[in-house]
């Protein structure tokens, strides 16, 4: 087997990570909370980064009518089995496509990672501003818009009294290094063709 | 030159005689400004004190919780004793755990608290303490700072010389301090002697819960039985109880029991008991006790009456009970971290009496008696003396060991603090208590392990020491440093109730443990309601059984409908927060008992009986959120002859 190909194989697996691993974590930081509240996004799920955080966290929202945390949302089905669609169309490659079809599963991976990243922002939008009309608080803007409470896509970002934190965790590592190793896979393959 | 010089010195010594005078006259108040005291008992904001301190409630029944050295109260822990603020004791679920032979009893008398022990060290896991009136031992669960077990005494009065736990918690004590008929009876109280005796009753403690039941009790002659330790190191298997009027006179104690010019140490052989017990030995004797245990998983306790105890006579088991005689009615029975020295403080004696277990072993091996009590061998004064401490103070009561080497000794009437050096019995140093001291405390002092970094003395008397609040004043508790050769003293602070005894042990010990909430799917009270969709009304003939859940910021149901006059209203309310630090409480207008205070995960149950027609608001009591003065709703109540209906909701 080709040095590329053993990379694209490696490409493959790596995003099963996800499996492994939580993909991001938000962070909830308040006086009152000398434990920051935290919730981890897995591939397939939400979970407590303490025990009962994301019910304190919904128990907390409420004030301002956000919607409870949903047990299931779609994507969490979508998306593990895009990910082992994709690593079964990396494997096959791995095995018997060259350098351009690399480039073709990098470029999908991209796309696909793409669009995941604006379905979370629009869940997170709509999490934070599709607020109850019988809120029992109601925050405004300077402007007089009504307040949302959206956490950062990636970053830390203060709302009302906490301070909200959202980075990537081990699983997006693994996901990020599978991509860029189809993409190292594609420019060692090239290099290779065009020599010989 | 010369003049200029001669004034400055003459100008230097009126300073010096000033400042003399200054810090003569003001010596006691002032006496912490010169030194650092005030640096050492500063713990900041939001920083941790090192050391907890459980000081008995005395006539209050409980057990505070103090921390160590800011003197900080943390927490009453209701034990014996009705507390409205935590609803012990008013409501369902822990109302069994006051329940006795005579009924239920909402008071006692709460005197020595001790911690388990592993290994002869203190392990963190348990405090036990005694009730002095109507005779039981409690167990509080330190992981939860609640009390989850209480046993009653049978055939004991005035539980004094209890709740002492041996090296590896195998027993805890409970002795009588009064000698009565045992099985009680009707007879004249002139022929108490000879007549009435003194029950010592072993406490089996079950090592993975701490649960106690009695293993057998001990029927000594009829003493009062003060104090006791157990023995540890090479005395482990060995416990000691002071005993005074050994006269057995039943009136004007103050003269009849203080005529004989010794008493007596009773060093009982608990391992040689345990191994007759075990063989079948001792007599069933039938009785009535309460064993009230309290659940973490029902969040309720059960009361359990057992009709029988074992006794045992103590000449039935020879080489188990020996009497050490000891000058005169000694109070404290304690034993230094070795096990080797027994110190029986003779409190109308001038001296401090300090026995050697290894001498009294020889005098037992080599049966040098000199005679005995109802057939219990006597050793000889002087066979079993290690030493004494001459003439160190007036009204020795306590003594309390740092780990090394050195004791200290409370008294009572000189008000003070004694050091003393164990081997050579001299006066190290000593210090004025404000005042009347009783016991005092090492944190680990019942231990092979003592922290001899600061002592606590408990005072009876404060007479001038705080700002007056009428007849009565404070007691309190004073923190000196004994880390140094010399004794400082660091901090008065005021304590609940009379402060009898106390037990203290590193925070680290404890804080790892402790639990933050009870996890609701583990909730198996028989009428928890774990989500709103399990909340209901229910009637069965006049009672009433509302299933209520509440959390931030209201009660499920909030509106209830056909209740009526005459009905026995239950409410289990469950609290369905699952978030540390956030109990909610529930009120109801006109409810007899008190508010309930529920811990997140937890079911409490409380009884309404209403007696007015009307619409009945109830409430959180409990500051818990933004809304908390939102929590709240209302329960309708018609006339005893209406055919409404139940009905009840939320939201509508
Ligand atoms: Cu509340």
């Amino acid at each position: 087997m080709k040095k590329s190909n053993i990379i694209m194989l490696i490409a493959a697996l790596l995003p099963l990570g996800l499996f492994l691993f939580p993909l991001w974590k938000i962070t909830l930081e308040a006086p009152q909370y000398p434990t920051p509240l935290g919730m981890y996004i897995h591939i397939n799920d939400f979970s407590d980064a303490n025990p009962f955080d994301i019910k304190n966290i919904n128990l907390m929202n409420h004030y301002v009518g956000m919607k409870y945390i949903p047990d299931a949302i779609p994507e969490f089905k979508i998306f593990p089995i895009g990910i082992i669609l994709t690593t079964i169309l990396g494997l096959i490659i791995a095995f018997k496509g060259n350098y351009k079809w690399f480039l073709f599963w990098f470029v999908l991976m991209i796309v696909l990672c793409s669009a995941g990243l604006y379905d979370f922002y629009l869940w997170e939008h709509d999490y934070g501003h599709e607020l109850d009309p019988k809120a029992i608080m109601k925050f405004t803007n300077p402007d007089g818009s009504v307040m949302g409470f959206q956490p950062p896509l990636f970053g830390s970002k203060d709302i009302l009294n906490f301070k909200a934190h959202s980075y990537p965790r081990l699983g997006a590592l693994f996901l990020g290094l599978g991509i860029a190793s189809a993409f190292i896979a594609f420019l060692i393959g090239k290099k290779k063709t065009i020599k010989s | 030159m010369k003049k200029i010089l001669n004034s400055s010195i003459g100008f230097l010594i009126i300073a010096l005689t000033f400042a003399s005078c200054n810090n003569g006259d003001s010596s006691k108040s002032n006496s912490a400004l010169s030194s650092n005291a005030a640096e050492k008992v500063y713990v900041a904001p939001g920083q941790h004190d090192e050391f907890y301190a459980f000081i008995s409630g005395g006539f209050s029944g409980q057990l505070s919780v103090y921390g160590l050295p800011s003197g900080r109260l943390f927490k009453v822990i209701p034990v014996f004793s009705q507390d409205a603020e935590k609803a012990y004791g008013y409501n369902e679920e822990t109302s069994p755990m006051l329940n006795t032979s005579h009924g239920f009893i909402p008071w006692d008398d709460s005197h020595h608290p001790d911690i388990s022990q592993t290994n002869g060290e203190l392990d963190g896991r348990y405090i036990y303490i005694n009730a002095n009136n109507t005779p039981r031992i409690a167990k509080i669960d330190l992981t939860t700072f609640e009390t989850t077990e209480i046993i009653e005494i049978p055939n004991s009065a005035g539980n004094h010389s209890s709740s002492f736990v041996t090296e590896n918690t195998e027993y805890v004590v409970a002795g009588t301090r009064f000698s009565v008929p045992i099985p009680q009876k009707d007879m004249s109280i002139k022929d108490y002697k000879g007549n009435f005796k003194g029950a010592l009753s072993f406490l089996k403690v079950n090592p993975d819960n701490g649960e106690m039941s009695i293993k057998f009790q001990i029927l000594m002659p009829g003493f009062n039985y003060d104090l006791s330790h157990p023995g540890r190191g090479k005395s482990h298997g060995w416990f000691f109880f002071t005993t005074y009027n050994t006269e057995e006179a039943n009136s004007l104690l103050e003269v009849n029991a203080s005529q004989n010019d010794k008493d007596f140490i009773a060093a009982i052989n608990w391992k040689k008991i345990e191994e007759y017990v075990n063989n079948g030995g001792g007599t069933k004797m039938p009785t009535n006790y309460a064993h009230n245990v309290y659940s973490d998983e029902t969040h309720s306790a059960t009361s359990t009456m057992i009709k029988e105890v074992l006794t045992i006579n103590p000449i039935d088991v020879p080489g188990a009970v020996f009497l050490l005689p000891t000058p005169k009615s000694p109070h404290g029975c304690d034993v230094d971290p070795t096990g080797e020295y027994i110190v029986g403080n003779g409190k109308l004696s001038a001296n401090l009496t300090v026995h050697s277990f290894t001498k009294m072993q020889d005098a037992i091996a080599n049966k040098k008696f000199d005679g005995d009590a109802y057939g219990i061998p006597i050793l000889k004064f002087e066979d079993v003396l290690a030493g004494s401490v001459e003439q160190p103070g007036l009204g020795p009561l306590h003594t309390e060991f740092d780990g090394k080497g050195n004791a200290y000794t409370t008294f009572f009437i000189s008000s003070e603090v004694v050091k003393w050096k164990l081997g050579t019995w001299e006066v190290i140093d000593r210090k004025p208590t404000y005042y009347s001291v009783g016991h005092l405390m090492i944190p680990g002092g019942n231990s092979a392990k003592p922290f001899g970094k600061y002592v606590v003395a408990m005072n009876k008397i404060t007479k001038d020491r705080y700002l007056p609040t009428g007849p009565e004043v404070t007691q309190s508790a004073q923190l000196y440093d004994i880390s140094g050769d010399k004794m400082e003293l660091l901090l008065d602070f005021p304590t609940i109730g009379e402060p009898h005894y106390a037990a203290g042990c590193p925070a680290s010990l404890i804080e790892g443990n402790s639990k933050k909430l009870y996890k609701l799917a583990e909730n198996k009270h028989p009428y928890a309601a774990k989500s709103d969709a399990d909340t209901k009304v229910v009637r069965n003939g006049k009672e009433v059984h509302i299933q209520m859940t509440m959390i931030r910021s209201h009660f499920s149901p909030d509106n209830i409908e056909g209740i009526k006059v005459g009905d026995k209203v239950y409410f289990h309310v469950t609290n369905l927060e699952q978030d540390y630090d956030v109990p909610h409480g529930i009120a109801m207008i006109g409810a007899n008992t008190s508010e309930l205070l529920i811990m997140p995960g937890q079911t409490e149950t409380f009884i309404w009986e209403p007696k007015q027609v009307g619409v009945w608001p109830f409430y959180c009591t409990d500051f818990c959120s933004a809304l908390h003065q939102e929590m709240q709703g209302y329960i309708r109540v018609s006339p005893a002859s209406s055919n409404l209906e139940l009905s009840w909701s939320l939201g509508e």
